[in-house]
């Protein structure tokens, strides 16, 4: 069915009802398609219903539209507890008239069918619903599921049409969810009836670890993000991880901080890292990674600034028991609730509640250094590829929010590090490479920068030791 | 084991007057006159002018006949125009009689 605009309403943006999910709006460019439907598929599990509910509940709570939710499959009392763990509060919002939930529920077994008939209860039921709230937001969840309740598919199809037709006319913007088929985007082919804007949520379990992924298929007159994007559930909701959603637009800070090290410092043009900068220190296990990460840990930590330490293989209490041998004491930063430890096995959860949990700290502790030790640790849980893609989110967000990143990588002792961080590298601003020689029987550690944009650094190798007194760089050689 | 002395307590739910709504009415007064003959009630009820009915009774189509009594409660939906399934669906059994 192929509706050709007027040429006066060709060319024109078409307006958008924002979903005010985080991210969603971003990848739409303002939301779906203002009264018009809206398809939503998935397979069972894939947060159909809690991203169809979100948008009711936000449209009611931020932008003024009330809604209607009409569910099949579950009753008012169950879609409430589902979402309650989002924070939503669906009674309330029914007792203050914003939101009507009308539960459909089709007992095949105690229907039967004789002769004519079409949907004009349903049509009613909705009518009343929307009149009674004065809704401009609805949601049919799934209505598909008619087709398991009524025999006659073809009173169906034509009565679907014309409901969809009917929520047009009445300006509706409205979300359709359906169950996705086998090869086609929904079982009953509904996306040949809602044709404006299409969207696919996925949710996929590999090793254990699940990914959810959200992508518009089709958005009929707007420009759309077309890449598959990471989605959370968490509490806070449902959030849409846009690859590239705060763009390049955050302002760089001229602001200087010291690494920890003063030699160090002195080869980053003298005065250490830019605030805000993100820094990748890659080596071999037992280069000095993570002394350098405490080193500066500490540092900020003696400006009185907090810092929040995301470790994957060791306790925080583990960490700092080595860092008493190199004479640095961690654990009074930990007593003022300067430092705080995030310590998780990556395999315990996928990338995606991996990030979903560090922006939840970073919002709620607000530090002003990260330290990711080590990112090559999420490997385990995803692809090189996704792992970028989830580092370049937390670097996004990391720099709009003005916060110092480390990221330790591991490079793996047969393969250079330019393989292992082939991907990284390029997502930060200074990269610091350790290395550890045997030379005539004495292991020598070394330091350099492979490079540090935006200012004149050290392009020697230093070698540094371990000392009492912390890391210690001796004289640049080469 | 009929329950002879049960009353058939129906209600037909249409949406304005459509020929298939008053079809429907038409063929279940014939039925009830003939199978049913002072068993039975027959309530309407327009949900054009009721709209509020339509969820207690989880009306989606129309016309709906429920069979409120005797319980469990049974629903035929379409015009009625197939006398054994409505009877069928009524649970009335149509004896030798």
């Amino acid at each position: 069915m192929q509706h050709s605009l007027p040429t006066a309403e060709r060319g024109r943006a078409i307006r958008k009802a924002p979903t005010g999910i985080q991210g969603l709006d971003e990848i739409t460019d303002g939301g779906l398609p203002l009264g018009r439907p809206t398809l939503i598929c998935g397979g069972a599990g894939s947060g159909k219903t809690l991203l169809a509910t979100s948008f009711l509940v936000y449209g009611a709570e931020k932008f003024g539209e009330p809604g209607v939710l009409m569910t099949f499959e579950e009753n008012g009392d169950e879609v409430a507890s589902d979402v309650a763990s989002l924070g939503f509060d669906l009674r309330s919002l029914v007792d203050e008239g914003k939101l009507f939930i009308d539960y459909v529920r089709i007992e095949r077994s105690e229907i039967e069918e004789t002769g004519e008939y079409d949907l004009e209860g349903l049509f009613v039921r909705l009518d009343h619903a929307i009149r009674s709230t004065g809704a401009k937001r609805i949601v049919l969840d799934t209505i598909e599921s008619l087709f398991s309740g009524l025999d006659n598919a073809n009173i169906l199809r034509a009565e679907l049409r014309r409901l969809f037709r009917w929520l047009k006319d009445e300006g509706l913007t409205a979300v359709i969810t359906a169950e996705r088929g086998e090869g086609t985007l929904t079982r009953q082919g509904l996306e040949e009836y809602v044709s404006d804007a299409v969207i696919l949520l996925d949710h996929r379990v590999t090793d254990q670890v699940s990914t959810r992924r959200l992508r518009v298929v089709k958005y009929r007159g707007s420009h759309h993000g077309t890449n598959e994007y990471p989605f959370l559930i968490d509490r806070d909701g449902l959030s849409v991880l846009p690859v590239t959603s705060l763009g390049l637009e955050h302002e760089a800070s001229d602001e200087r901080i010291s690494s920890g090290v003063r030699e160090l410092d002195q080869m980053l043009g003298g005065q250490g890292y830019f605030r805000g900068s993100t820094v990748l220190v890659s080596g071999t296990a037992g280069t000095g990674k993570t002394s350098l990460a405490a080193h500066f840990t500490d540092a900020a930590c003696r400006r009185g600034e907090r810092v929040l330490y995301f470790l994957f293989e060791e306790s925080p209490h583990q960490l700092v028991r080595n860092m008493r041998s190199i004479g640095m004491d961690l654990q009074p930063w930990i007593d003022m609730g300067l430092l705080q430890f995030k310590a998780e096995r990556p395999s315990r959860a996928g990338l995606e509640a991996h990030l979903a949990s560090m922006y939840q700290v970073v919002r709620d502790f607000r530090p002003s250094v990260t330290v990711v030790d080590a990112v090559t640790n999420l490997l385990s849980v995803g692809t090189q590829h996704d792992v970028r893609a989830m580092l370049m989110r937390v670097i996004d967000y990391l720099k709009v929010s003005g916060v110092t990143g480390l990221f330790s990588s591991l490079t793996s002792a047969n393969a250079s590090y330019e393989e292992t961080e082939a991907g990284i590298s390029s997502l930060m601003d200074t990269w610091i490479v350790l290395t550890i020689d045997e030379i005539e029987r004495e292991r020598r550690r070394s330091l350099r920068i492979l490079k540090s944009r935006g200012m004149a650094h050290s392009n020697h190798v230093h070698e540094f030791a371990l000392t009492d007194n912390g890391l210690r760089l001796t004289d640049g050689r080469g | 084991m009929e329950p002879n002395d049960e009353d058939f307590v129906l209600r037909l739910y249409v949406a304005g007057q459509t020929p298939k709504c008053m079809r429907a009415f038409a063929n279940l007064k014939r039925i009830c006159e003939e199978y049913l003959t002072n068993r039975y009630r027959i309530e309407m009820i327009d949900l054009m002018r009721d709209p509020a009915l339509a969820r207690g009774d989880q009306i989606l189509a129309v016309p709906t006949l429920v069979r409120r009594m005797p319980e469990p409660v049974k629903k035929i939906i379409g015009d009625l125009s197939n006398t054994q399934r409505v009877l069928a669906g009524l649970e009335v059994s149509v004896g030798t009689a």
